[in-house]
């Protein structure tokens, strides 16, 4: 028997009987992600559908010189405060949202035909009344082009003479945009669960047996150390591997609970989504092991080991937050990024969009590139003097 | 046999091993004794190629361990002073491990482990995790796991660290067993007792060099005194900057 394999199917032996390595990697792992993303898709599309039906407060000044748009303005679900003294303060130091100032000769210039001013009072940087603002407007501006038509009708005019242009919108994007942050999220939390997979046996293999001084014994054995280092990686992909293949499982079930189409979203997390994703994902598997394992064996004990992989586990948000920042359009070239390359696949096959074979193949063949440079970083670790002593 | 020649070894500016040379012979036990931070480890670990020499030579039966590290490895058995074991790993499971790290077959592994769990009184704990074991159960099972593939030379770094009068008396026991099998046993210990119940032939180490080197009657002559101990003591009290005798009494 090779000597690698001898170490795989020890650590796995030992590791099958570690509850600390089976509640992280197959059901901590697996679970995190898909229980994260359901419940913030269900906090994000609750609020975007409540503020939707909502009753909206609005102060009005001067409401009695207008007692009809008022009235019309109720009826449409605006929810009438009473004046404030100082409007344009209590906007800006935010004790109101949203106020409407009716002119003084608005009255006047209604009946006589001329145009009647109100304003709109509200703080365009507090992004969280800009919807409010929006429904707003949308309320006035139905108002106006409703007494348009009657006033063009009483003079016996057609109301389309006066809408010369009608501009119809069709924006396909604007749900998926609103799900923007939540498909750079989901890469990130499948990078997780495999962090979370590795994450104990790559402690353990290294930085775990230095503790508790078993490393010495095992590297005086006639055994090249890159084999010792071998088995390990694959004991250790092994487990992360199990943790992604229930974590994607796990994702396929949620996704029958997630409220996609109340969002107009397009979440296709189907069995062809699997299909591609996990032979996507295995390289990038492969990756995080063998770096897990290298940061493990700079480490000289397993707090520590802990402390600098739980920053590790940071570095992939960063494609996550960039993507989800600054919504670029993926060039041929990203997908060749270990990390950002699956990244950007993973995000495409939720939209149901096919992904170019020739972007899969450089992603695949980029990642296991550094696959094989980290190794070899590792193997000289493992081969220096100082690894096996922990004194 | 065991031969190390003008060894030296730097840590820093911190002098570990300066020049030790000594030869362990076949059928002989060997004890190398210095006070703590003699350079006793340092020199063991150079000796089963876990460090490297700064300087001098390791010949392991007649091969250079520099050279041939894996070959060095095969024909010795070695017990550091780090001796952790796999807790979730029964005792049978951890020599069996080393075993196929060895290369021996499964059949071989399983026989060599049964002979050596007879040998070294371990039936009753053979099938237990290793958690929990006692020191002397676990010296136990690290030595049975050393030496698993029947290696010629065995290599012991304070072999009877923490075990209780009874654990000692059978680890000399078994090293004896190793001696009257012509296996050449090389220990260390900062124990007078130890080499004195024990050893062939003893070489003395202080501040990283040879200080004496001979069989106990030798070395109670050379430094005139009736006990070992009291030996002992005047040797390594000699001051740092006088020279090893080369060779010793040798």
């Amino acid at each position: 028997m090779s000597a690698a394999l001898a170490v795989f199917i020890k650590e796995c032996r030992e590791s099958l009987r570690d509850r600390r390595v089976l509640l992280n990697s197959l059901l901590l792992g697996p679970l995190l992600g898909p229980v994260l993303f359901l419940v913030i898709m269900r906090l994000v599309v609750g609020r975007e559908l409540e503020k939707a039906e909502r009753p909206l407060p609005l102060v009005v000044i001067g409401a009695e010189r207008a007692p009809e748009l008022i009235g019309a303005l109720r009826q449409m679900g605006v929810e009438q405060r009473p004046a404030v003294i100082d409007p344009e303060l209590a906007v800006r130091e935010q004790r109101i949202d949203l106020a409407l100032r009716i002119d003084a000769d608005f009255g006047a210039d209604w009946r006589a035909g001329r145009p009647a001013q109100v304003e709109l009072l509200y703080d365009s940087s507090r992004r969280e009344s800009a919807g409010d603002v929006e429904r707003l407007r949308g309320m006035l501006d139905n108002y106006s082009r409703r007494n348009g038509a009657l006033r063009l009708l009483a003079r016996g005019l057609a109301p389309a003479i006066a809408t010369p242009l009608l501009v119809a919108t069709r924006d396909a994007a604007t749900p998926q945009a609103r799900g923007a942050l939540l498909f750079a999220m989901l890469p990130y939390m499948l990078v997780l669960t495999i962090f979370i997979g590795g994450l104990w046996l790559a402690i353990d293999s290294t930085a775990g047996e230095r503790e508790r001084q078993s490393l010495e014994p095992l590297l005086i054995n006639p055994v090249p150390r890159d084999r010792i280092l071998l088995g390990k990686l694959m004991a250790t992909t092994i487990f992360s591997l199990a943790s992604l293949t229930l974590g994607l499982l796990a994702f396929l079930v949620v996704g029958r609970f997630m409220p996609t189409e109340e969002l107009g979203l397009t979440l296709a997390l189907g069995p062809r989504f699997i299909g591609v994703a996990l032979p996507l994902l295995v390289p990038l598997v492969l990756l995080i092991c063998i770096a897990q394992i290298l940061i493990a064996a700079f480490a000289r004990s397993v707090r520590e080991a802990q402390t600098y992989l739980g920053l590790a586990q940071l570095v992939p948000l960063i494609p996550s937050i960039v993507l989800s920042v600054l919504p670029v359009k993926a060039q041929l070239w990203m997908y060749a990024v270990p990390l950002l390359g699956q990244q950007l696949a993973i995000m495409r096959l939720l939209r149901a969009e096919p992904v170019p074979t020739i972007a899969l193949a450089m992603s695949a063949l980029a990642t296991l590139l550094a696959v094989v440079a980290v190794f070899a970083l590792t193997r000289r670790v493992y081969d220096s003097e100082r690894l096996a002593i922990s004194t | 046999m065991i031969e190390v020649r003008e060894l030296r070894k730097s840590f820093g500016s911190k002098r570990a091993v300066d020049g030790v040379s000594f030869v362990a012979r076949d059928g002989q036990i060997t004890g190398l004794l210095g006070p703590n931070g003699a350079g006793k480890t340092t020199t063991l670990r150079m000796l089963y190629t876990l460090m490297r020499p700064d300087a001098g030579t390791i010949h392991v039966d007649g091969r250079n361990a520099q050279l041939e590290p894996l070959a060095v490895r095969r024909t010795l058995g070695v017990l550091p002073d780090a001796r952790g074991l796999y807790k979730r790993l029964t005792a049978r499971e951890n020599i069996e491990y080393f075993a196929a790290l060895q290369g021996l077959a499964p059949a071989d592994a399983r026989s060599r482990s049964d002979a050596l769990i007879v040998t070294l009184a371990m039936q009753g704990i053979a099938e237990r995790r290793t958690e929990g074991f006692s020191q002397g159960e676990r010296v136990k099972t690290a030595i049975a796991r050393a030496l698993v593939h029947g290696p010629r030379n065995v290599v012991l770094d304070e072999p009877t660290n923490g075990l209780d009068v009874l654990a000692t008396r059978s680890l000399r026991e078994f090293l004896r067993t190793l001696k009257a099998e012509g296996c050449c046993v090389l220990l260390s210990t900062h124990l007078m007792q130890e080499v004195a119940a024990l050893c062939d032939r003893i070489v003395i180490i202080a501040r990283g060099q040879v200080v004496a080197d001979g069989t106990p009657e030798q070395l109670r002559a050379l430094a005139g005194e009736h006990s070992l101990e009291e030996a002992f003591m005047k040797m390594i009290a000699e001051t740092p900057t006088d020279p090893a005798p080369a060779g010793g009494v040798a």
